[in-house]
């Protein structure tokens, strides 16, 4: 990214989010309750937890999909409600959703660009298209041509389009929901060294894998989600068997009870 | 620009060797043909389509391809074809509109209603005409919006009520004969466009190709970006301007090109222009494409779907103004029998989906005239009204299984 300028990007170490007791109901299922998370400029926050834990639904109320039954979102100490997709792009919050989210009958820059095209009276189709491929050449995208529809293109290659256009509207915040999910080995790395320079650069990040090695390479902190309800946060020194714990929530260990006892003493 | 990490010697978009990279008018071809095949086939159904009914209607009388019944084919092709625009608009969106036919005859009501009963200038009765069609579409996109009403079911009822205000608008009388002399009526029927702006007319769009064309040669040669080729853009333009003079001097050697098939194309130009070239028709796509993805993208699904709507009732009513000009009368006939159906399959055999994401302004313009090909040609054969149907919907039928093919084979050579 290095054809736009940083305009969203906080000082190190600023408040960027806050989440406070978020809920979310979808009729009888409680997909996640009382959650509680910060998100500081300049830092990488990895959201582990099982399938089903409500990290997906979690992603999805910070982007404006959902909106959460209660609980309150502070965007720079100040309340915001994402009401919609297009107010949380706004804002700065760009997501790498699990389910995709592209247009299959459009062309890759026509979904790199969508919503946000370049001169909307006169379409620039060349100025996209440059733009576009810069943008996936950081990436090292192996997408062979950017005026093939989407169809046509790999699970990975998908991805890459993506988190390209995550980072087209250069946001304080990203989310990314197991970006690494369908990418081969070049490509992950490649996707883990982006997002430390996105670090680096001073936006918040916000990294859903189920690769805990992946998670230890880039995050600050991990917070694990359980059943829909934070289970601890650590950092990428605690040990795997701990994680695990926190993750599954066997509580015949130390370690899930020292996890416990972590969680109690940040909720006061 | 980062270009400097680029090598200078590839284009910035044929980088990957794993591409062929087609190049001058061969390359345009095979490039075309590799797509046709994929099951991305645009425009050729509906070329090849006209070409084989007017070698058959040809045959069976001569008459059909007489310069003169062809300059009648389009002026009776101008007020469905508008109303086709509009299904193209719907279409897009993977919506549709049942009540276009109704919102027609509305509108063509009240003309003789405001303009020859009340005596309101006609240019108010069109312009009340218009806003009417506007809250006809207004409402349907609220329903569809608020309520996540099916559009299937909104317009159907729609055709009813409008069908019903139709009516009632008419009255005892049940028909308003417009005045023969107002402009008006000459324009839906005599007013034909001098030959030398015809002509004129017809040059334009290979010039547009050419300057466009070049345009867009030099600013993608600028950023490092691969470009057709000047043999390309020529041959296009070429091509374009040798068909549409041929056109303009085979219509010339009957009465000549009307005015009201000049406007209609004028309005498929613009929706050609706005839906390719703007970002309002990229959302276009997109929403028909995959409503949930255009929504997390930023944009803005339900105004899409409003400014959708209508569009499609305010074209459905200028058509309607239309075949009120062009029938002189407003009557409880106008817009019913077989005018609903006519528009929707012109948009459809044109080559706009049923299934939404696909299709183009042109489509109305080509397949209202496989459309009233078919009319004219049936009508010449001293056919009944009956046959005609029944080939239409057999048309139509054949545009649908296109449609289908085509979906499937793109989906198994992934082009969506
Ligand atoms: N749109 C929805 N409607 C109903 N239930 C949902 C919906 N989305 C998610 N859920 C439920 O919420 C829970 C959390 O799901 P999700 O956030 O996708 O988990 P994760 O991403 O952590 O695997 C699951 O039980 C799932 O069934
Ligand atoms: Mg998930």
């Amino acid at each position: 990214m290095t054809t736009q300028a940083t305009t969203h990007a906080g000082q190190k170490g600023e408040l960027l989010l806050r989440l406070k007791g978020i809920s979310k109901q979808f009729g009888a299922v409680t997909a996640l309750s009382d959650i509680e998370l910060d998100i500081h400029a300049g830092e990488v926050v990895a959201l582990v937890g099982d399938n089903g834990a409500g990290k997906s639904t979690l992603v999805k109320v910070l982007a404006g999909v959902h909106q959460p039954s209660s609980g309150t979102i502070e965007y720079r100490g100040r309340a915001v409600s994402l009401s919609s997709p297009a107010a949380a792009l706004e804002l700065g919050i760009a997501t790498v959703f699990q389910d995709l989210a592209l247009c299959e009958n459009l062309d890759v820059v026509a979904n790199l660009f969508l919503g946000h095209e370049i001169n909307p009276w006169r379409l620039d189709e060349v100025q996209m298209e440059v733009r576009a491929w810069t943008l996936l050449q950081e990436l090292a995208a192996r997408i062979p041509s950017v005026r093939e529809p989407i169809a046509s293109l790999s699970g990975g290659q998908r991805q890459t389009v993506a988190i390209a256009r995550s980072l087209l509207l250069d946001p304080s915040i990203i989310m990314l929901d197991e970006p690494t999910a369908a990418l081969g080995v070049a490509q992950t790395a490649e996707v883990l060294n982006l997002i430390e320079r996105v670090r680096d650069r001073g936006h918040g990040v916000i990294l859903i894998s189920h690769n805990m090695e992946d998670v230890r390479a880039v995050a600050d902190r991990i917070v694990v989600l359980r059943l829909g309800r934070n289970n601890g946060t650590f950092t990428a020194e605690t040990s795997q068997q701990d994680l695990v714990a926190a993750i599954t929530g066997a509580n015949e260990n130390a370690v899930s009870r020292r996890a416990a006892r972590h969680q109690e003493l940040t909720e006061e | 620009m980062s270009q400097n990490q680029i090598s200078a010697a590839a284009k910035l978009d044929q980088a990957d060797s794993r591409v062929r990279h087609d190049e001058g008018i061969a390359g345009a071809i095979r490039a075309f043909w590799d797509r046709v095949r994929s099951g991305d086939l645009g425009m050729l159904p509906v070329l090849v389509g006209l070409v084989l009914i007017s070698v058959v209607f040809t045959l069976l009388n001569p008459v059909f391809l007489a310069p003169n019944n062809l300059v009648n084919l389009i002026f009776d092709a101008a007020a469905i074809g508008l109303i086709s625009l509009g299904v193209v608009c719907v279409l897009l969106l993977g919506e549709i509109d049942l009540s276009i036919g109704s919102m027609s005859g509305l509108a063509s009501a009240l003309i003789g209603v405001l303009w020859v009963n009340s005596g309101l200038p006609v240019a108010v009765a069109v312009l009340a005409a218009l806003a009417s069609g506007a809250v006809v579409g207004l409402i349907y996109g609220v329903l569809r919006n608020r309520f996540e009403m099916p559009s299937f079911v909104a317009t159907l009822s729609g055709l009813l009520a409008l069908l019903g205000l139709q009516l009632y608008l008419l009255g005892a009388t049940g028909s308003i004969n417009l005045p023969y002399a107002s402009p008006l009526v000459r324009f839906g029927q005599i007013l034909i466009m001098p030959a030398w702006l015809s002509y004129l007319l017809a040059l334009l769009p290979g010039l547009s190709v050419v300057l466009t064309g070049m345009g867009t040669m030099r600013r993608r040669r600028a950023a490092n970006l691969s470009s057709a080729g000047l043999s390309v853009v020529l041959a296009r333009a070429i091509i374009l301007t040798v068909a549409l003079v041929f056109c303009v001097y085979y219509l010339s050697l009957g009465r000549g090109v009307p005015w009201m098939f000049g406007v209609f194309v004028l309005f498929v130009l613009g929706l050609d222009y706005a839906l390719r070239r703007t970002q309002w028709g990229r959302s276009m796509f997109a929403v028909g494409g995959n409503a949930e993805a255009a929504r997390r993208s930023g944009i803005n699904v339900q105004r899409i779907r409003l400014s959708a709507f209508v569009l499609c009732s305010s074209f459905a009513a200028l058509g309607g103004v239309f075949s009120a000009a062009r029938l002189a009368s407003a009557s409880q006939q106008a817009g019913t029998g077989d005018v609903n159906l006519n528009a929707i399959a012109a948009a459809v055999i044109g080559g706009t989906s049923l299934f939404g994401g696909r299709g183009s302004a042109w489509s109305a313009l080509l397949g209202v005239i496989v459309i009233q090909a078919i009319s004219n040609g049936l009508t010449l054969l001293n056919l009944s009204s009956s046959l005609r149907y029944m080939i239409t919907g057999g048309v139509l039928a054949i545009a649908v299984i296109v449609d289908s093919l085509a979906r499937r084979s793109r989906a198994s050579h992934g082009r969506a």
